[in-house]
């Protein structure tokens, strides 16, 4: 089970902040599992429109669309950071 | 001394910066940055991903403090809604030279803005609310300094 977590514009998309998934056993990186998201339901479809615009943290470190999932127990979701 | 801390209440600025300033040392560089108010804007809201920002801030600290053997470094950063004045973010840097205070000062609010796991959303005075988007000027000053 992956713990599946949004912030900003990717959370008020959703409507949540997060939620736990299976991952199948076909996926393999992150970007296999928003493919995956995408396919089982047109919101994560329209959230995740824009590649170029999400960004990524595996067990809260950042990551890229190519980083392999492997054990991680969180992955989140989120726009490119604006602090500061 | 490294600290790295989020924040819902302001900071004091001439408190932060003076319990870095301890005797001996030879310069203090500090940035503060304030919620603009520009554009009808009155207020913003800093959301952040808790698991990861407060390690990011001390990470971010370590790597200055030994990229510029600094005596101390201090990053608070705000979250919740801040009204335009309120103070967003806080760096303080301690060393023996101004070039390394000035310096350091400047790489850790360049990385923050990119590193740290923080989203403004701003507020109008028409109640019209926005997530701020990322700038590309932002970008390539945090990737500047890895060719430095």
């Amino acid at each position: 089970m992956l713990r599946v977590v949004y912030f900003a514009s990717v959370r008020e998309a959703l409507g949540c902040d997060g939620e736990d998934h299976l991952v199948p056993e076909t996926v393999s990186t992150i970007g296999d599992f928003i493919d995956h998201l995408c396919d089982i339901a047109p919101c994560y479809h329209s959230a995740f429109a824009d590649r170029s615009k999400l960004r990524f943290a595996l067990d809260a470190h950042m990551a890229k669309a190519d980083a392999v999932l492997g054990d991680a127990a969180e992955l989140a979701v989120f726009p490119p950071v604006t602090g500061g | 001394m490294i600290r790295g801390e989020i924040l819902e209440a302001p900071f004091d600025l001439a408190r932060e910066v003076g319990a870095i300033a301890l005797a001996g040392v030879g310069a203090v560089a500090s940035f503060s940055g304030y919620v603009r108010g520009d554009g009808g804007i009155i207020a913003i809201e800093l959301e952040h991903y808790p698991a990861m920002t407060a390690r990011v801030l001390t990470t971010l600290a370590e790597q200055a403090s030994n990229r510029w053997s600094l005596s101390a470094c201090t990053i608070l950063h705000r979250i919740g809604r801040l009204v335009v004045g309120e103070p967003i973010v806080l760096v303080a840097v301690a060393s023996p030279h101004r070039a390394e205070a000035l310096e350091a000062c400047s790489y850790l609010i360049d990385r923050l803005k990119t590193d740290a796991p923080f989203w403004k959303k701003e507020i109008g005075s028409d109640g019209r609310s926005d997530w701020v988007a990322a700038k590309l000027s932002d970008l390539d000053r945090s990737a500047n300094w890895d060719e430095m």
